[in-house]
């Protein structure tokens, strides 16, 4: 069996990952997709977790963050095509209309 | 308490006709601003006099409270009360009653004048205040209609307030005042921490208890000089009197009414309220006494040799005012409230009577240009000249009796009364009789000189441009700050007549019902104050005034009357058949004419020794060090300091969505970070 520590290690390498993505990258599409992987990191923490405790709520939450996912990634493109539609690109540098 | 007299409708009567005329009298056509005031002064007056018929078979002191308070602080009780007792009784009747026969004057006087509403507002609003003052049952309900009487005067001094001299004399008046408040202020929180009371009864109570034995000499003299000192300010005595002559920038009817007859007699009626202090303090009553001497003589000398009609009466006022303060100082305050009264009378007539001259030339105020007006105007030259010899203490007008009354106790009352005391009252009585006798002989009689006297005299420079349009004899009339012309010299309305009549009637008879004993009288108005006023020592006296007092008494009324005598033929000699004369004299004499021409110099002195060094100590510490070096400084020093902070922090703020999700990033790992070294919260 594979231990816990594992499963957190991936996950946090995982979320990292994610994290220096979001930090990185300057495509609004990109920038979704590691939000998406990082959710995804948190959700694999949640399962081994319940896994390991042998407790539901884990999976429950899971359940939840990937309604709550789905509905983000509906908006979310929802704005990044208004976006794209109005400034004609992806690029977040030049999405600055409310910098000072 | 056997029947509750409602006392408190007397003060709010007038109270509701200044709120009526203040709030909306502007959208009123004057007839209904005049009924409105006029209405609501005659029903004070109405149930004022009713009062008093209940009160003259009822158990006095009469003491009412209303069923809440001003103040509660843990046992102190400050309640709304009010008091009624003799005293407060005849100055009830004195304010509600020439209060009313001025409001009748002023509705003539002040009819082609602006602001009429405001006018009548603030004088419905000042008979509110006064008559707090006078029912009030305890000091500091008292101390707000103190406040209250100096706010309406200050608003009415001030009442043509585009004039610069008007509104500075308001602030003057208003300043003079607050020092003098200030003493009663500090007498109060004495009595408070000694007596834990404000109220009369109580405290004349606990206070007759003291003996000098119980070493409290000092803390009584104390209480009676601080109050001493706040009736100075009010009543205009030395030192603090030289608010009162400025005070005659207001129109005329409020010199008669407050600067006259009622407000600046507060003080007398204070000194006379808390007379049971006083008694147990017979040093600071002798200081009382030597501060009226001194005000009495040093004013009627500065009235000697004033030019504007207004200002010599004001000058008298304050030398009648010390009259009636060298009276509480003998401690013989029925005297003083007798005076109190009968030059309520005279002097409301008196100021009104020169209202009605100078309303019937046009506004001018400088006797060196008036003359001949006895025929011009006939009906006001007999009621002044009622007055004039009222004041000048001829019998039987009233002044005579009440004056009398006063020399006579300044000189044989055992509580202080001497001879230099009473010697200092009748010369000034001489003076009295001279100055006003010059003022009657340059306005009726002689010719009238209008327009010949070169212009540029600071006291009618005001009015120089709106005399300058017009000829000697058809003089403009438009005193006050609009000039309208319904030219030449004409006798005042019946509006404005009446009131003269009544005040000049009352003039007459209102002696006679203190006409002492030694004259086949009854001195009636000393027995019945004598239950609120009296100290013993006066009643002890009357009771044993024997024959050989009375001849003495009758001399010295004698001497008195010689006195004023000798100031008419004086006055006569000079201002009527030889005219030429007072200018050789004054010419002869010119370095102290002068000093007295300029009232001795005392406003200049006042400004150097006290307002230059206040103001530059306000200037260059208050202003310039504390304020804007220290508070500003301090103030401006935290705004500029968050806006550096700011500025500073203003660059977290991008704009760019990258360096946002670092910063969450950062925070985030910085609460991890937290929760591994600290653990998580237990």
């Amino acid at each position: 069996m594979v231990p816990l520590s594992w499963y957190l290690i991936l996950s946090a390498i995982l979320f990292c990952l994610g994290v220096s993505a979001f930090l990185l990258k300057r495509n609004i599409i990109t920038i979704f997709m590691s939000i998406e992987l990082m959710l995804n990191a948190v959700n694999l923490s949640f399962v081994a977790f319940a896994n390991h405790w042998r407790n539901l709520n884990g999976q429950v939450f899971v359940f939840f963050v990937m309604v709550v996912a789905a509905a983000e990634a509906t908006v979310g493109l929802a704005i990044i095509i208004a976006v794209f539609r109005t400034r004609e690109t992806l690029n977040v540098d030049r999405v600055n209309l409310l910098k000072l | 308490m056997t029947e509750n007299l409602n006392l408190w409708i007397i003060p709010l009567l007038p109270l509701a006709g200044a709120a009526i005329n203040g709030l909306f009298g502007r959208r009123f056509p004057k007839a209904v601003v005049k009924l409105v005031a006029l209405a609501f002064t005659a029903a004070a007056f109405a149930y004022a006099v009713w009062a008093a018929l209940q009160g003259s078979h009822m158990q006095l002191p009469h003491n009412e409270a209303l069923p809440f308070d001003w103040i509660v602080a843990g046992n102190f009780h400050v309640p709304f009360g009010f008091y009624l007792d003799q005293l407060s009784t005849v100055m009830m009747l004195i304010v509600t009653g020439v209060g009313f026969l001025i409001h009748v004057y002023s509705v003539g006087y002040m009819e082609h004048e602006g602001g009429y509403y405001r006018f009548f507002a603030y004088l419905n609003l000042f008979m509110f205040f006064m008559l707090t003052l006078i029912l009030a049952n305890n000091y500091l309900l008292m101390f707000v209609g103190w406040e209250g009487v100096g706010l309406a005067s200050y608003l009415l001094i001030g009442f043509f307030f585009l004039k610069d001299s008007a509104a500075n004399a308001g602030k003057k008046a208003f300043i003079v005042n607050r020092i003098g408040d200030f003493a009663f202020l500090l007498g109060m929180f004495l009595i408070i921490q000694n007596f834990s009371s404000l109220n009369f009864a109580d405290v004349f109570e606990k206070v007759s208890k003291l003996s000098p034995e119980t070493g409290a000499w000092g803390l009584i003299t104390a209480i009676a000089l601080l109050l001493m000192f706040g009736a100075t300010g009010k009543s205009a005595q030395v030192p603090l009197y030289v608010w009162l002559p400025d005070a005659m920038e207001g129109p005329t009817p409020v010199s008669a009414l407050i600067h006259a007859a009622t407000m600046v007699t507060a003080g007398i009626y204070m000194t006379a309220r808390s007379h049971v202090i006083f008694d147990k303090a017979p040093h600071a009553l002798q200081v009382v006494a030597v501060i009226g001497a001194i005000t009495a003589i040093f004013a009627a000398t500065m009235g000697l040799a004033q030019t504007d009609i207004k200002r010599v009466l004001a000058y008298s006022t304050v030398s009648q005012l010390g009259y009636m303060f060298l009276a509480c100082g003998v401690a013989a305050y029925s005297a003083a409230i007798f005076h109190l009264m009968t030059h309520a009378f005279f002097k409301a007539l008196l100021f009104l009577g020169a209202g009605s001259v100078i309303h019937a030339i046009g506004g001018e105020q400088d006797m060196r240009r008036m003359g001949g007006l006895r025929k011009l105007i006939p009906v006001t030259f007999w009621v002044v000249t009622i007055a004039t010899f009222t004041i000048a203490g001829f019998p039987p007008l009233s002044g005579f009796f009440s004056k009398d009354e006063i020399l006579w106790q300044a000189f044989s009352s055992p509580q202080g009364g001497n001879a230099i005391l009473w010697i200092v009252g009748f010369i000034t009585a001489g003076l009295t009789s001279f100055y006003m006798f010059r003022l009657w002989f340059m306005t009726f009689f002689g010719e009238l000189k209008l327009g010949k006297v070169d212009a540029g005299e600071e006291a009618h420079a005001a009015h120089a441009p709106a005399q300058a349009q017009h000829g000697a004899a058809s003089a403009s009339h438009g005193h006050g700050e609009d000039g309208h012309g319904h030219g030449g010299v004409h006798e005042s309305p019946w509006i404005m007549l009446a009131p003269l009549v009544i005040l000049a009637i009352l003039s007459v008879v209102g002696g006679w019902v203190g006409i002492p004993e030694s004259m086949g009288g009854s001195s009636k108005i000393g027995h019945y104050l004598a239950p609120a006023v009296a100290s013993t020592s006066e009643a002890l006296q009357s009771a044993n005034a024997e024959g050989s007092e009375h001849s003495k008494e009758l001399i010295f009324a004698g001497l008195s009357v010689g006195v004023a005598t000798l100031g008419f033929l004086m006055a006569w000699l000079l201002y009527y058949k030889r005219p030429e004369l007072p200018e050789r004299i004054t010419g002869r004499i010119h370095g102290l004419y002068n000093f007295v021409y300029h009232k001795y110099y005392v406003d200049e002195a006042y400004g150097a020794l006290f307002v230059k060094p206040l103001l530059a100590l306000s200037t260059h510490v208050l202003w310039h060090g504390i304020d804007q070096s220290i508070i500003d400084g301090a103030v401006n020093g935290a705004g500029s300091a968050s806006k550096g902070i700011g500025s500073e922090l203003r660059r977290m703020q991008s704009g760019n969505i990258r360096s946002y999700a670092a910063w969450v990033a950062i925070g985030g790992a910085a609460v991890v970070a937290y929760m591994i070294w600290w653990g998580v919260g237990r």
